[in-house]
């Protein structure tokens, strides 16, 4: 028993690699650019709070199509990246994991969505479940069920954009976490699918909820896919860029109001989740 | 035999440079013709326009070498914030007066602009029209799906208006971002039916039908069309703006279902 102990202990962590070296000065000609790679990412951020009206802000944020979009948001978000978690840690695990014929095809098709606009990924979708779509015309037929316009379909547009961006974080923990725990277990006696669940998903835990992590937020700002796929209806399939998209055609003010809240909920949301689940180790 | 190729190879380098610059500059070889234009002219110009002013661009090209027309097709409401927001343009055609308000209000307009055509709704089903619509009352119906404008962008504006003059109220699954984006829901067969231009079904004869109704003028749109305050090139664009004014390009726009104005 003893020994199975010691098998499974985790690595020594007691003294981890300085990872910042403090030797020399930092040349100029990597600190310029990096300050100024720094002021481009931060700078229209401080753009758009220098452009907020504050000063109905109040009255703005609390008008019934921001909060419902909101709402939309986060649910379709949080469904879609629950949806990744079910279909793609697993894809992931038989990536890593399983050497099958055409590994390398299934790789690279698994990350198309990250480098398709996801304008054609939108259109893609219509094609195959839209009502007259290859499966969406079986699904509308013999089921009665229509996936575009419905909120299901904001679902399905966030997760088909989303899901290679925790595939991709999924399988770079697998491949970086110690096989020999699992081969451990597999002498022990456990199946497959036992050393997945007790071991596997405990050890790459935290790469999947980077992965969920990044999932969620690109789910949250997804829009191209969305508003060809699902359309744009308030309360069913508009989501929070939707909305700033539509308000910037009458109205900026209320555009900017708008992003900022989509602001303000990713960082909040981003900056929890990395206090509670990445970094707590 | 080795000078004569010489020679011939000078003239053709010339040549070719000098039909490379010719865009740019003020060419005298290319300002033959009556026009003294010449250079980039950019024209924002609403989604529903998009077949008919490209064929107005090629004519006005055409009939001004050393002229190019660039197009940015969008929703009207879209190009007013880009313009608004200091996009280099030189004419702005908006689909309604709101739009064009927009960027005269901010001052951005050269004069006060001229209506150059008018539009009407029309509601645009599949080929051979399967659900037997007649009029908007047929689109109040549960298993009928209608997709209408956002009511931010004109067409649906004018599809409010048009609803309410007929006392029908309908609800969309979804409401588009602009006119096109609403036809081809129609055309992708997700929807049965849309309120659209009726230059929009002219331009996608082959998908779609066009069932005209009678509450459509109450919701007649004005076309307006400006040189830009801020226009980078002031005369070619006065140019472009005359052309269409000009009976050849009004019958180009009437060709593709425009009314005058």
């Amino acid at each position: 028993m003893s020994r199975r102990d010691a098998v499974l202990a985790r690595p020594d962590r007691s003294t981890p690699p300085a990872r910042t070296r403090r030797t020399g000065r930092v040349p100029v000609a990597l600190l310029l650019p990096a300050a100024l790679g720094l002021l481009f990412l931060v700078l229209p951020l401080a753009g758009l709070l220098v452009r907020t009206p504050w000063s109905t802000l109040p009255q703005r944020l609390t008008e019934p199509g921001v909060l419902t979009a909101l709402r939309l948001s986060v649910q379709a978000a949080t469904l879609a990246t629950l949806l990744c978690l079910v279909l793609g840690v697993p894809l992931a695990w038989m990536l890593a994991r399983v050497d099958f014929p055409g590994r390398r095809v299934v790789r690279a098709l698994v990350t198309v969505p990250l480098v398709l606009p996801p304008v054609v990924g939108g259109v893609a979708l219509l094609l195959v479940f839209g009502r007259q779509g290859i499966l969406g015309g079986w699904l509308d037929s013999t089921l009665g069920v229509t996936l575009p316009f419905t909120t299901t379909g904001v679902v399905l547009a966030e997760a088909f954009v989303a899901m290679p961006f925790l595939v991709v974080a999924v399988e770079g923990a697998l491949r970086g976490a110690d096989v020999r725990y699992e081969e451990a277990a597999a002498t022990l006696g456990a199946g497959r699918w036992t050393t997945f669940t007790h071991i596997t998903l405990p050890l790459v835990a935290p790469g999947i909820a980077a992965g969920a992590v990044l999932c969620w937020a690109r789910a949250l700002g997804e829009f191209g896919a969305t508003i060809t796929f699902a359309g744009n209806f308030p309360g069913r399939t508009q989501t929070m860029p939707l909305a700033v998209y539509l308000a910037l055609e009458t109205d900026l003010e209320a555009a900017i109001v708008l992003s900022l809240v989509l602001l303000t909920v990713s960082v909040v949301i981003l900056a929890s989740l990395r206090d509670r689940w990445l970094s707590s180790r | 035999m080795t000078a004569r190729r010489l020679a011939l190879f000078t003239v053709i380098t010339v040549v070719a440079l000098v039909g490379c610059g010719s865009d740019q500059s003020t060419d005298p070889l290319s300002g033959s013709g009556a026009s003294t234009v010449t250079g980039d002219v950019t024209v924002f110009a609403a989604a529903s326009l998009t077949e008919s002013f490209t064929r107005i661009g090629a004519d006005f090209e055409a009939a001004n070498p050393g002229v190019r027309v660039v197009f940015s097709f969008a929703g009207s409401s879209a190009l007013a914030t880009q313009i608004n927001q200091g996009a280099p343009a030189d004419v702005f055609a908006s689909a309604s007066p709101a739009n064009m308000t927009t960027v005269t209000d901010a001052g951005n307009g050269d004069r006060s602009p001229t209506v150059f055509v008018r539009n009407q709704l029309v509601i645009a089903v599949p080929d051979g029209n399967p659900d037997e619509v007649t009029g908007l009352a047929d689109l109040n119906q549960p298993d009928v799906k209608v997709a209408l404008c956002a009511e931010q962008v004109p067409c649906g504006a004018a599809a409010g208006k048009a609803l309410a003059a007929a006392g029908v109220t309908l609800t969309p699954v979804t409401l588009e971002r602009d006119v096109r984006a609403a036809l081809s829901k129609v055309r992708l067969g997700e929807v049965d039916a849309a309120l659209v231009y009726r230059t929009d079904v002219r331009a996608a004869d082959d998908d779609v039908d066009g069932i005209e109704f009678p509450e459509s003028a109450e919701a007649i749109n004005d076309y307006p069309i400006v040189v830009l305050k801020h226009a980078p090139n002031r005369p070619a664009a006065q140019a472009f703006v005359d052309h269409v004014l000009s009976g050849p390009g009004q019958a180009v726009l009437t060709a593709a279902g425009f009314q005058a104005p």
